[in-house]
C-alpha cells in the first residue's frame, strides 16, 4: 500500500511514469558493471609503497602493526604483544582454517578459544580478508569462520593479515569480495574497520577506547614477493 | 519531536545568553573546521569528487523509483525484510510491531537522526518498551532528557561538567565520591554501562547513511562501535533509513564515503563503516537472526520535482553547520527541531512546514559559507531564498516586516526618491554621528544595535562619492 504511494509520489515529482524498459535495462547495467568513479592517486604506487603506505595509515589512526616473514613466526609475536600489553595469554580466535594452520603448540602457554567473541574476552584474534591502502582500512566481512563479534567485544583486536591482500583503494577489496562470492552476493556483514575505537562526544576531544577495541594490532606476513 | 522553531528568535535570544553552551560553541567550533580544512587539504582530488557526489545523487534522485525497488529485492533476496513507511506515524508502528513480535522488552540504538525525527523512543516508552541510546552522545542527552543540538555530535552543547554532573545524578549504584580525573573516566563508565544494555537487549535499531540497490545492503558509520554492537548482538536489527539514503552501487557509496568522513569530523574515514545485508547466514556463529529495513518517506517525496529535490542529496555530514556563524553564535537548539544549521533550515521547513519554520531561512546572513564546504554541492543560500519567497507569498511574515520591505521597494523602483531618501539619511546620520563615529542605539533600529555599534554614515552616500571620484579623475 504505502510502496505504490511512495513510489507513486516520486514518479508524480520525476512528471514520468514507470522507466521504460530500455532505461530500466540500461539502470541494471549499470549495478550489473558498477562502473568505479575517481579513485585517489595515492594509492596507486609500487607494491611495496603500498605496503608502506597501509601500515603509516593503520598507525596513523593509533593502531600498530608487525611485519612477520611467515605463519610460523605468529605465535611468538602474539605472545611478545600480550606479554609487551601486560595481558594475559587468553584469547578467542576466529575458527579459519589459516589461523587454525599456524603452530600454536610452539607457544604451549598461549590459551586459545577457538569460536565467536564473548563479552568476557580480553583479547580476539580475527581473520583479515584485504587490507586498503589508502587509508589503512582492514575489510572484515563476515562468515562462520570469521565472526564478526572478534571485531567488537574484546579490549584488544588483533587480526592476521597478508601482505598479499593488501590492496590500493577500496575499489580493489570490493572486487576481491565479488571474486570470492560471485556478484552481488554481499556477506551478512562486511566491516571497514579504519583504526581503534574513538569518541569525541565530550567536549569535542578525541579519547581512544569507546564501545569497540582499545588496541589493534596487525599481524602482517609477508607473503608477497613483490611486496618485499 | 515538538517543534519549537517558531520561537526561533526566542530561542535565540536564550542562547546568547547561556553561558555554558556558549564556551561549548566557542571551544568546538573552531575545531571542527581546521580539522575538515586539513583532510580536505590531503587529498588533491576532493574537489572533483564533490562534483562526483553530486552526480551519482542526482542520478539516483532522477531514477528513485527504479533503484528503491531495485534495493527492495537484493534485500528480500538476501532473507531481509523491507517495511514502507508514508509518514511517521506508520513509522512508529512499525518498528513497534516488529518490536513486540519479537517479545522485546529493551532495545538498544545507534545514533539515527530519523529516529530523532520519528520520535521513536518516546512512542516505544509509552507502548512499555524501554530503548537505550547507545552512541556517547546520545546516551547523555537521554539521561538527561534532552534533544540533539548538532546531526553528528549531538552533545555538542554539553561541557564536562555537565557530564560529570549527569553521570553522578544517573550512575547511583557507583559510590557518589568517586573522581573523574580526565575525559577519559567519563567514557570508561558509560562503557562499563552501556556494555550490559548491549547484552540484554532483544532488538536493536540503527540508522543508515546509505542503502545499496546492487546488494541491499544498508550502511553506517561510526567512530565508537557503538551501532556495530546495537547491531551485532540482539536477535532483531531494525536499519530506519529514509528513502533518499538509497544509492546504486559499491563504488558509488564508496565515492560518497570520501567525502563523508573528511567533510563531517576530518577524518579520511570513519572507525568502523559497515554494510548489513540480511540476516545470519547458515553457519554463521553471531549476527542478528532478523534483518527488517524501515524505508521511510516523511515528506521526501513530495520534494522531488520542486526546487527543493536538490537538498535530497544531502549526506548529513554536518560541514554546514560547523562553518554556519549563525549555529556558531546560538547552537543547535534554538532551531528548535531535528535539523539545525544551514541545512536545516532548508529541509525543516519542507518537513513540517514554511508556516512553523520560516524563521529558519531567515535566519541566515547568506556568506555562502554552506554552499562552498557541502560536499554534494547543495545549493544552499538559493533554496532558503525560495524559502522567503514562499515565505512572501503566503503572507507569512509579520506585517511591519512585509510593510518595510513594501515601502523598501517603493523606493527602489524610484531611482530618483531612492537617492534623495538616502542622502537625506546620509547626511543627518553623518553630522548625528560626527563626533562618536558611531551610534550604541537608534530609534527603530533597537534590534540591530541591541548586540554591536553602527557606524556612523560619513555624510556622503555612495552615489554621490562615486560622481565625485568620476569627476575629479577627469580633472
Amino acid at each position: 500500500m504505502s510502496k505504490e504511494q511512495i513510489l507513486g509520489a516520486i514518479r508524480r515529482g520525476l512528471r514520468r511514469g514507470p522507466l521504460p524498459a530500455d532505461q530500466a535495462a540500461l539502470l541494471a547495467g549499470r549495478l550489473r558493471t558498477h562502473p568505479r568513479q575517481l579513485i585517489p592517486a595515492r594509492s596507486r604506487i609500487a607494491r611495496p609503497a603500498q605496503i608502506d603506505l597501509f601500515i603509516a595509515n593503520v598507525e596513523k589512526e593509533f593502531g600498530t602493526v608487525a611485519r612477520l616473514p611467515n605463519l610460523d613466526a605468529v605465535p611468538e609475536a602474539v605472545a611478545e604483544y600480550l606479554a609487551q600489553q601486560n595481558l594475559p595469554p587468553v584469547f578467542a580466535m576466529a575458527p579459519h582454517p589459516e589461523l587454525r594452520s599456524i603452530p600454536w603448540s610452539e607457544r604451549p602457554l598461549l590459551q586459545i578459544r577457538e569460536g565467536r567473541a564473548e563479552t568476557s574476552d580480553t583479547v580476539a584474534l580475527q581473520h583479515g580478508f584485504a587490507g586498503i591502502a589508502e587509508t589503512g582500512t582492514l575489510m572484515l566481512p563476515s562468515a562462520p569462520e570469521r565472526p564478526t563479534t572478534l571485531n567488537l567485544l574484546a579490549e584488544t583486536a588483533l587480526v592476521l593479515l597478508r601482505a598479499s591482500r593488501v590492496v590500493g583503494p577500496y575499489e580493489e577489496a570490493w572486487d576481491l569480495l565479488r571474486a570470492e562470492r560471485g556478484a552481488g552476493d554481499m556477506p551478512r556483514n562486511v566491516m571497514l574497520v579504519t583504526g581503534v575505537s574513538r569518541s569525541a562526544d565530550i567536549e569535542q576531544t578525541l579519547e581512544l577506547g569507546a564501545h569497540g577495541p582499545r588496541r589493534l594490532h596487525v599481524l602482517l606476513v609477508e607473503d608477497d614477493p613483490d611486496a618485499r | 519531536m515538538l517543534a519549537t522553531s517558531p520561537a526561533f528568535k526566542e530561542n535565540a535570544r536564550r542562547a546568547l545568553a547561556d553561558t555554558g553552551l556558549q564556551k561549548a560553541l566557542a571551544r568546538s567550533g573552531p575545531s571542527f573546521v581546521a580539522r575538515r580544512t586539513a583532510a580536505v587539504a590531503a587529498l588533491p582530488e576532493f574537489e572533483q569528487l564533490r562534483e562526483i557526489g553530486r552526480e551519482i545523487k542526482n542520478h539516483t534522485l532522477a531514477n528513485l523509483d527504479f533503484y528503491l525497488e531495485a534495493y527492495e529485492a537484493r534485500v528480500l533476496a538476501a532473507g531481509g525484510k523491507v517495511h514502507w513507511c508514508a509518514d511517521a506515524e506508520e513509522a512508529r508502528a512499525t518498528v513497534l510491531r516488529i518490536c513486540q513480535e519479537a517479545g522485546a522488552r529493551t532495545v538498544t540504538k545507534g545514533k539515527s537522526m530519523i529516529s530523532e525525527e520519528l520520535g521513536i523512543n518516546e512512542y516505544l516508552e509509552r507502548n512499555g518498551i524501554e530503548p537505550f541510546e547507545t552512541d556517547l552522545g546520545e546516551y547523555i542527552l537521554q539521561l538527561r532528557h534532552e534533544a540533539p543540538s548538532h546531526i553528528i555530535a549531538p552533545a555538542f552543547h554539553l561541557n564536562r561538567e555537565d557530564w560529570e554532573a549527569s553521570f553522578r545524578k544517573s550512575h547511583t549504584e557507583l559510590p557518589a565520591e568517586r573522581v573523574f580525573h580526565e575525559r577519559r573516566d567519563i567514557l570508561t563508565e558509560a562503557r562499563a554501562r552501556l556494555r550490559a544494555r548491549f547484552l540484554a537487549a532483544d532488538v536493536g535499531i540503527t540508522g543508515a547513511n546509505f542503502l545499496i540497490a546492487e546488494t541491499g545492503s544498508s550502511v553506517i558509520v561510526t567512530n565508537e562501535g557503538n551501532g556495530d554492537l546495537t547491531q551485532t548482538l540482539p536477535r532483531v536489527h531494525i536499519a530506519l533509513a529514509s528513502i533518499e539514503k538509497v544509492v546504486p552501487t559499491l563504488e558509488d557509496a564508496t565515492s560518497l564515503l570520501r567525502l563523508l568522513a573528511r567533510s563531517a569530523t576530518g577524518q579520511d574515514f570513519s572507525v568502523y563503516t559497515t554494510f548489513s545485508t540480511g540476516g545470519r547466514r547458515p553457519g554463521d556463529l553471531d549476527g542478528p537472526e532478523e534483518y527488517h529495513v524501515v524505508l521511510v518517506d516523511n515528506g521526501r517525496s513530495a520534494m522531488i520535482g520542486t526546487e527543493f529535490q536538490e537538498m535530497l542529496r544531502c549526506i548529513r555530514c554536518a560541514a554546514c553547520m560547523n562553518h554556519c556563524p549563525v549555529y556558531g553564535a546560538v547552537g543547535g537548539h534554538a532551531y528548535g527541531w531535528v535539523y539545525p544549521g544551514p541545512m536545516g533550515s532548508v529541509l525543516t521547513p519542507s518537513l513540517i512546514g514554511v508556516d512553523k519554520a520560516g524563521n529558519l531561512p531567515n535566519a541566515s546572513t547568506f556568506c555562502g559559507k554552506c554552499e562552498s564546504v557541502c560536499p554534494v554541492k547543495i545549493p544552499l543560500p538559493g533554496m532558503m531564498r525560495h524559502w522567503r519567497e514562499r515565505e512572501f507569498e503566503r503572507h507569512l511574515m509579520p506585517s511591519t516586516m512585509r510593510r518595510n520591505i513594501g515601502l523598501w521597494a517603493w523606493f527602489a523602483r524610484r531611482p530618483s526618491a531612492y537617492r534623495l531618501a538616502t542622502r537625506a539619511a546620509a547626511s543627518l546620520l553623518g553630522l548625528m554621528g560626527r563626533r562618536r563615529g558611531r551610534f550604541a542605539s537608534l530609534p527603530m533600529a533597537g534590534g540591530w544595535t541591541g548586540g554591536r555599534d553602527l557606524p556612523a554614515p560619513e555624510g556622503e552616500t555612495f552615489f554621490a562619492r562615486y560622481a565625485r571620484a568620476q569627476r575629479e579623475r577627469r580633472l
